[in-house]
Parts: C-alpha cells; sequence; structure tokens
C-alpha cells in the first residue's frame, strides 16, 4: 500500500511529466489557450495513460523483456525481444486510441463530444509514449503499480496544463513586452513552475535525514541545513538523472 | 543547373531562422529539453532527428499514393518507429554510454511533433527529393536551437563543453588560467531548458518583428 501511495505523490510532483521531464509538450502548449479546452485534453490524457501503460507493462512483461516468453517454453527463454519495444508500444498506443474512440462515441456521446476531438491528438502526444517508456526504464514491477503509474503521471499532466492555461487566460490583461508574447512568456513561466515543482523533490527523502541530525547549537544547525539543501538538490539531480542513465 | 535550385535552398534555409520547428512552429519540444544539459547529447539528439525525419519524409514520399487516408497516422507512425529502432540499436552498438544518457529520449524521437508534422504538412503533398530537402532542413533548424541550448547549459552549468572544462576552477582542470567563474547550478535543472529557449525567442522576435504574435 506504501508504495502505491509512494508512487502516486511521486509521479504527481516529483517526476511530473510536464516539469520534469518535458514530456507531452506540444499539446501543452498549443492547447492551453483556455481552460475549458486545457481540461477536457487532460481528462483525456489520464483515461488513455491509465489504458496504455498497463497494457504496455502486460506487453513488455510476457513478450519484450529478456526470457519473457519463457512461458511459451523452456526452448524460448533465451529471445531478448526488448528492441522491439518502440514498435510495439506506438502500435498498441495508437489502436487503443481509435478504439477508446470508437467505444465512447457508441456508448456515451456526451463524453465523446467533450473528449472525442482530443483523442486523435493523443495518439502522437509524447506523454502517452513516454508513460509506457519510462515505466519500461523504471522496471516497475506489478500491474497494479503500472496502473498507479499511468492514472498518476496523467494527473500531473492534466495539473500542468491547466494551470498553464489559468496562467495565460489572465496574462492577457498584462503588458507583456511584444516580443515575448504568446509562445515566449509561455515557455519562461513553465520553466518558473518548474523551478517551483523542484521544491517537491525533498518530499519523500526529506524527513528521513531531518530526523538523523543531531540537535547542536543554532549555527551548527543552520550550516547542517545548507548542506543537507544542497544535498538535496544533488539527489534530486541524481533521482532525475539516473532515470534517463539506468 | 546548379545542384540545388533557388526554391530548394529555402526549404532547407527558411526552417533555420525565420520558420523554425521549434521557435515559430512549436514542434518538437516534447523529447529535446530534457537532454540539453550537455552539449554532446544535444549534437547526438540532433544527428539522430536529421536521419530520422530525412529518411522518414523520403519513404513517407514514395509512399504518398498508396496509403489510405485513413490509416495514415498509423503508417507513419510504424516508419518512425522503425527509423528510431535503427538509431536506437546503432547508438547502443557504437556508443553505449551516450545511449544510456539519452535512454528513452531516444524512443520519443517517434512522438516528436515535428516528425509526424513533416509528414503530414510536407511529405504527403511532395516529390522524394523535395520531401528529402525539407526534412533535412526542419531537423537542422530543430538541431541548431538544441545546440545552442545545450551550449550554454552546459558552458554555464557546469563549465565544460563536450566535456572539455572551460569555466569552473580551471588552474586545476585545465592547468592553464582561472576565470573565477562559480559554476550556476540552476543551469543544470530542468526548467533552465524551458528559460533559455524562451529568451532565445525573445531575441529572435525582436530582432524580426514580423514574428510577434498578437496576443
Amino acid at each position: 500500500m506504501l508504495e502505491h501511495i509512494e508512487l502516486f505523490f511521486k509521479s504527481i510532483f516529483i517526476d511530473n511529466m510536464v516539469f520534469a521531464v518535458f514530456l507531452g509538450m506540444c499539446s501543452y502548449l498549443a492547447v492551453s489557450k483556455k481552460v475549458a479546452t486545457a481540461v477536457g485534453l487532460g481528462a483525456a490524457v489520464i483515461f488513455v495513460l491509465g489504458v496504455t501503460v498497463p497494457l504496455n507493462w502486460l506487453l513488455d512483461k510476457y513478450l519484450l523483456q529478456d526470457g519473457a516468453l519463457v512461458w511459451l517454453g523452456p526452448e524460448y527463454a533465451d529471445y531478448d525481444l526488448s528492441f522491439l519495444s518502440f514498435i510495439l508500444f506506438i502500435a498498441t498506443i495508437a489502436t487503443m486510441v481509435q478504439l477508446v474512440e470508437i467505444v465512447v462515441e457508441k456508448f456515451s456521446p456526451s463524453l465523446y463530444n467533450s473528449l472525442g476531438i482530443f483523442l486523435p491528438l493523443i495518439a502522437v502526444n509524447c506523454a502517452i509514449l513516454g508513460g509506457s517508456l519510462f515505466m519500461q526504464a523504471r522496471q516497475i514491477e506489478t500491474l497494479g503499480l503500472a496502473f498507479n503509474y499511468g492514472i498518476s503521471s496523467g494527473i500531473g499532466w492534466f495539473l500542468a496544463i491547466l494551470a498553464i492555461a489559468a496562467i495565460r487566460e489572465k496574462i492577457r490583461y498584462s503588458n507583456v513586452p511584444a516580443p515575448l508574447r504568446g509562445l515566449g512568456i509561455t515557455f519562461i513561466i513553465t520553466g518558473l513552475m518548474g523551478i517551483g515543482f523542484q521544491s517537491f523533490g525533498g518530499m519523500l527523502t526529506g524527513g528521513d535525514d531531518a530526523a538523523e541530525t543531531p540537535v547542536d547549537d543554532t549555527t551548527a544547525k543552520k550550516i547542517e541545513k545548507e548542506k543537507e539543501l544542497k544535498k538535496e538538490i544533488d539527489e534530486n539531480e541524481i533521482s532525475y538523472n539516473d532515470v534517463i542513465k539506468e | 543547373m546548379a545542384l540545388l535550385s533557388k526554391k530548394d535552398t529555402n526549404l532547407i534555409l527558411d526552417p533555420l531562422a525565420d520558420n523554425n520547428p521549434i521557435t515559430i512552429q512549436v514542434l518538437g519540444i516534447c523529447s529535446a529539453l530534457a537532454i540539453t544539459a550537455e552539449l554532446k547529447a544535444s549534437v547526438v539528439m540532433a544527428l539522430a532527428v536529421i536521419f530520422v525525419l530525412g529518411l522518414g519524409n523520403v519513404v513517407i514520399s514514395l509512399m504518398r499514393n498508396i496509403i489510405p487516408s485513413k490509416i495514415r497516422i498509423i503508417v507513419q507512425l510504424i516508419v518512425v518507429a522503425t527509423l528510431v529502432i535503427i538509431v536506437d540499436q546503432v547508438l547502443k552498438a557504437f556508443a553505449y554510454e551516450l545511449s544510456k544518457t539519452l535512454a528513452v529520449f531516444v524512443g520519443l524521437i517517434i512522438t516528436n511533433c515535428i516528425i509526424m508534422g513533416r509528414f503530414e504538412a510536407f511529405a504527403l503533398g511532395n516529390g522524394p527529393w523535395r520531401s528529402f530537402l525539407d526534412g533535412i532542413g526542419n531537423a537542422l533548424g530543430y538541431g541548431v536551437i538544441l545546440v545552442i541550448v545545450g551550449f550554454f547549459r552546459e558552458l554555464l552549468g557546469s563549465g565544460t563543453l563536450f566535456g572539455y572544462p572551460v569555466f569552473g576552477d580551471p588552474i586545476a582542470k585545465t592547468g592553464l588560467y582561472s576565470t573565477g567563474y562559480e559554476n550556476n547550478g540552476f543551469m543544470i535543472i530542468p526548467p533552465a531548458a524551458l528559460i533559455v529557449v524562451g529568451i532565445i525567442i525573445w531575441v529572435q522576435r525582436s530582432r524580426n518583428p514580423d514574428l510577434v504574435e498578437e496576443n
């Protein structure tokens, strides 16, 4: 249970799709002019991630990983099909998106009206493929965790696009320097929001470190705290980089 | 006749500046920015995209008359995915360390919006040679931004270029000189990439007021 909660908050805040790894930036920038459309796209992303990540987890576990084909018989134990993962993942995503679109259109026309137009856009959204690829890279262990990961990274993306859409609606009334208007200021605001989200980095590790430090006089404490802060920043770098490196 | 007519030259040169895929068309930011903390990774990423977009445009352009328009997205995705797998396997074979650094971001070239965008907007309606030039041009425009961002982030953030020390504490590192520059850790964190691109857009648009958006 604890690992579920940890993964949930980690995917939403610390490894936020937009602010930590820049996934889905194209639609994030293109569809964030109004809050209403941003909510629609965000909901569609949560939905599709929740479907495709567990599905790709199953594919990875029983088809692609080194030795995954062993369930067919011991003679297949040596096969490693992981080089096929890109093409299989993207094919799954494209078909799932089409399928979801057809099913939603058939059974819930009202949902289709609000989500439907975004679904084709989503097949080529990097956040979706990124979700599956990071799921593979982080070696998520169970199907439940994979589902959790899909949903929570979707929520993280939803939060990000909602926030930027709200800001962009307001910024229309501000006097932004002409060359920065539109795209430029959106980039810079996203960068600033990303810096804000960086501070969530200590959320899951910070508590333990603080408990271990012995209580000294105030100056020593201050130095300790500064050291910790530096360490935390370094650790965040690592936690972000080791995903890339490992 | 020259190898490239004037029109063809424009296909390559336009995306480098006034029709840049990243700063003007707002495409392909997705997989780009996360890897620009190092110049080397940026250059390799740019080369990978040039390869995939150049060849992909040719393939799609050759098949443009036989692809049914209803399933064209899936066909395009399969073509890109195949090319990206080639890139990934080549990187793993010849530059293993680098492929570790780039990791999933090589895979994310598949959903790079520039690629799908160029397939849709150009390769489906033009011949192979022009599509090839268009692909190379757009990928170069993308690469230029990546390299600029990578250059500033690595130089100011780590005080190195391609891993060779330039700033920092150079007496220890280079044995030659000291600039007294302290590495700016801010440039290494992911949000710095966005701000650097924002500044590039600012500079470009103040030099060319035609590009300024209304709102």
